[in-house]
């Protein structure tokens, strides 16, 4: 069964995609419409195979458990998942993620979303949510756990952003943070799962691009007990993220210059030693975990909404203000759909991340 | 008794109408080969004392000479081959161990030549590195497997200490050749092509002779198991010191540099008497265990202040990983694996051609071992032996090393045509010889020029290499073994490699 329908499981599928997000710095909610609107004015950087949505902010009221969306390939599998959630969890509340028809869309899986409370004693609950994902996905076959943070959500299929939009209800939603992504994988891809976006705990990543440093960020991940069972780039991004951000602490800002590190050249040019040294120590410790290749890709969690390229951007990225939100896009005309007035808008400059905060 | 002397390996050809009686050859052969006789006018060769160094076909104003392997053959036999003949017949004739130089020469297989790299096509650009910059920096040195930053005034900063680190400007370093196993010339081109290009050179169990401070600052200093020229200014001259336990081309043997060749100043280099043979112990007498060679390790630590690195030299055995583990658990800085293909001044051939393993295979093993034991950020990993091109030097960090150490390659740039004879001193070249009327044929400005040129050439391929992967970064190459794949390789063989068969997608 995963055989047929799982190739991203087995080979990394090399994909060009449209990327857009949305942010309200306040924290304000706004319908999921703003983003439908964005992603489908780029319905040409896709193919069909895949898109997606992330939304921040959109279960209020059960916003201090772990929502878990999972994609089932059948009855059996949604059983033995159940049992293990049952046995690692206290469940607070399940239901089918509701969906509308939509006639285009095949391959559907059991789509079903657990509130989830950790009842036991652990170090970390978020180590032990991701070892339990990991777990879920690697052993239980059928099952695939899609989301697994708090007051937040992932939706994605293989379609039309259009077509996946409509049949996730997405406009009916209501976040303070918003992504999504239309892709266009270079395989026919008929497994749910390999759309993006990819998320991790409240992590969500949308990515376009293909990286030749995947070999060493995967095994370099590995010493860090992240096991890529995805083989996309974007699972790479998002554990290279966790790791950074979550584990080692360190700030956005500085992850970008580890992720897509200055030049020597520009370091070098540099005049405030304490700075040219942080650069040079940040690129010779972190060295494996500098992403190589074209790709433009936007991070979110609860609290953020970053926007990064590659260090010689060979991927569009572009990205406006208007009042409180922030719009980070593949295109302009996907922001100026939205808003068509905008305060600002500038190209961030190859590895410069753009950054949105909650205020 | 009709005696069989040597088997001759080569036929000196003269073209007589050619040869213009210049005897530049018979006053250049270290080996006495050609010789002029004014009575008939004729200059002739004996063949059977020719080594194949190459060097009078070099020399020769009009082209006149070629050096030919022999075409004497004994009756075709799949077994028996000329050179197992000739080493019985020269061991019949002393009753001694047959020595040779250089590397291993037997078709052990070559990992490198069944590996081919990837390229990017449409899905992910090439980069040119014409156009765009190509990063080959590397450091070797311990790295925390993390820093701790903290913010101060707005300001990041950085709270973890970082262990001493070596910079290169490429990942490819000359490998420990000392003085005493070649010429003075030839340490000082190394040298200076070291330090002009921003890579480091490597003193070898010889010492460091004056006229090489000036290229102490990127000079890693061997400590061996005869410990010549060891002291605290040796150790605090250089900018790394290297622990050798063993060499690819002997593993498990010592070194002897016969009396003859301890002239005065390789006798104040080594600070042992001259005239005396240098004899380096098959072990160092106080490391009899992995303990003693961390006591080592910290003994030399503790005696440069933790300002320098201290790696350790292994040759690749079979049990290598494990050892290299234990190595890096020991405190090294950093790993130097020497494969069986890797070159020495003078070794038992039977040692050379039959003891340790393909660098390639070693690599690949010590790499995952230490990443599986969550240790590779600990120390940086050198591959040696048997690098030959710049591919093989991609190649060889893509399995997992950080850098390559080259011996032969470099030794090649200076002149040297793989004769295998280093050990009879007669290097005509002026490489592994310390008769001054040899030496001095070897320039050691317009050797650096070579060896420099050598490190540029294998550089700018290197960015080509990378550049049509879609890299410009080497730290994105080390360990990628998604861009490297097998052809014609067994399924245990790209399993110890960890690599897929050419044809498999990703
Ligand atoms: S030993 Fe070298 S120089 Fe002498 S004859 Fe042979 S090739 Fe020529
Ligand atoms: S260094 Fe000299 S003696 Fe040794 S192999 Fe090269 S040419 Fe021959």
């Amino acid at each position: 069964m995963r055989k047929r329908l799982i190739p991203d499981i087995d080979y990394r599928v090399p994909s060009a995609c449209g990327v857009t997000g949305i942010m309200n710095q306040k924290g304000e909610l706004f319908s999921g419409e703003a983003i439908y609107a964005s992603i489908c004015n780029m319905l040409e950087r896709g193919n069909g195979l895949g898109s997606g949505f992330v939304a921040y902010g959109i279960y209020p009221e059960l916003k201090d458990y772990w929502c878990f969306h999972i994609m089932y390939e059948n009855e059996k599998a949604k059983e033995n998942t159940e049992d293990y959630l049952k046995r690692n969890f206290g469940i607070k509340h399940s239901e089918p993620i509701p969906t509308k028809k939509v006639k285009s869309l095949k391959f559907i899986p059991l789509l079903w979303r657990y509130f989830l409370g950790i009842e036991k004693n652990v170090e970390s609950a978020e180590d032990y949510i991701i070892k339990v994902v990991m777990d879920i996905n690697k052993e239980i076959e059928g099952a695939f756990v899609f989301s697994s943070g708090k007051n937040m959500g992932i939706f994605k299929g293989v379609g039309n952003p259009d077509e996946i939009g409509e049949f996730f209800r997405v406009p009916e939603y209501k976040g303070y943070i918003w992504v999504s992504h239309n892709r266009f994988p270079t395989n026919s891809v008929g497994w749910w799962g390999g759309a993006h976006p990819f998320g991790i705990l409240d992590w969500s990543v949308v990515h376009n691009g293909e990286i030749s440093s995947y070999g060493v960020n995967k095994r370099y991940l590995e010493n860090f007990g992240y096991f890529c069972t995805l083989s996309t780039d974007t699972e790479v991004i998002t554990y290279l993220f966790d790791l950074l951000v979550r584990r080692h602490k360190i700030a956005f800002e500085t992850v970008g210059n580890i992720l897509s590190a200055p030049f020597w050249s520009q370091i070098e040019r540099i005049e405030n030693k304490e700075e040219r040294e942080l650069l040079k120590t940040l690129r010779m410790v972190y060295g494996p975990a500098l992403v190589n290749g074209p790709f433009s890709v936007i991070v979110a969690n609860s609290s953020c909404m970053v926007g990064l390229n590659d260090r010689i951007k060979l991927r569009p990225l572009v990205a406006a203000t208007k009042g409180d939100f922030l719009y980070i896009s593949s295109e302009e005309a996907a922001i100026k759909i939205v808003s068509p007035q905008l305060d600002k808008v500038w190209m961030p400059r190859a590895g410069e991340p753009t950054i949105g905060k909650l205020m | 008794m009709a005696i069989p002397k040597k088997l001759r390996e080569f036929d000196v050809v003269r073209d007589d109408e050619k040869c213009i009686r210049c005897e530049v050859c018979c006053r250049m052969c270290a080996n006495d080969v050609h010789s002029y006789d004014a009575e008939t006018d004729k200059v002739s060769a004996d063949s059977a004392k020719c080594v194949g160094c190459h060097f009078c076909e070099d020399v020769c104003p009009t082209e006149a000479l070629v050096i030919k392997r022999n075409k004497s053959q004994i009756k075709r036999n799949a077994n028996w081959k000329n050179d197992a003949l000739g080493n019985i017949i020269k061991q019949a004739n002393t009753g001694g161990v047959v020595l040779i130089g250089m590397g291993n020469d037997r078709p052990i297989r070559d990992y490198f030549g069944h590996i081919v790299l990837n390229a990017s096509q449409v899905t992910n650009p090439s980069i040119d590195p014409l156009r765009e910059p190509m990063e080959l920096k590397t450091f070797i040195g311990s790295k925390p497997d993390r820093i701790e930053l903290v913010e101060k005034k707005s300001k990041i900063k950085n709270t973890t200490e970082i262990p001493p680190q070596l910079e290169l400007e490429t990942p490819v370093l000359f490998t420990a050749m000392s003085f005493g196993s070649i010429s003075l010339n030839a340490c000082k081109s190394l040298a200076k092509a070291a330090c002009d290009f921003g890579t480091y050179w490597n003193t070898g169990e010889g010492g460091l002779h004056k006229d090489l401070y000036p290229y102490a600052h990127r000079c890693i200093v061997q400590v061996a198991s005869g410990r010549f020229g060891v002291d605290r200014e040796y150790l605090k001259k250089g900018a790394a010191i290297e622990i050798k336990i063993g060499q690819g081309a002997k593993p498990g043997i010592g070194g002897h540099l016969p009396g003859e060749k301890v002239s005065a100043e390789i006798s104040s280099t080594r600070m042992i008497p001259e005239g005396t043979d240098a004899l380096s112990p098959a072990p160092h007498h106080d490391i009899y265990s992995i303990e003693d060679l961390r006591q080592l390790i910290f003994a030399l630590k503790e005696a440069t202040d933790y300002k320098k690195p201290v790696g350790v030299k292994i040759a690749a055995v079979h049990n290598v990983a494990p050892i290299a583990s234990g190595i890096v658990r020991a405190g090294a800085d950093f790993v130097v694996i020497d494969g069986i293909r890797g070159g020495t001044g003078a070794a038992p051939q039977i040692i050379r051609d039959n003891v340790g393993i393909p660098i390639e295979l070693a690599v690949a093993a010590v790499d995952q071992r230490l990443r599986e034991e969550g240790i590779r950020h600990r120390a940086s990993l050198i591959a040696a032996g048997g690098i030959k091109s710049s591919g093989d030097v991609v190649k060889a960090v893509a399995l997992g090393a950080d850098a390559v150490y080259i011996g032969t390659a470099a030794l090649v740039a200076l002149g040297c045509h793989l004769c295998q004879r280093c050990y009879t001193g007669k290097c005509n070249w002026g490489i592994a010889t310390q008769d001054p009327y040899l030496t001095k044929r070897l320039n050691p400005e317009i050797g650096a020029k070579r060896a420099y040129n050598l490190l540029r050439g294998w550089s700018l391929e290197i960015k080509e290499m990378l550049g049509g992967m879609g890299i410009n970064a080497i730290e994105s190459l080390r360990g990628n073994k998604e861009q490297l794949r097998g052809v014609g390789l067994h399924e245990k063989e790209l399993e110890l490699l960890g690599i897929k068969h050419a044809g498999e997608a990703w």
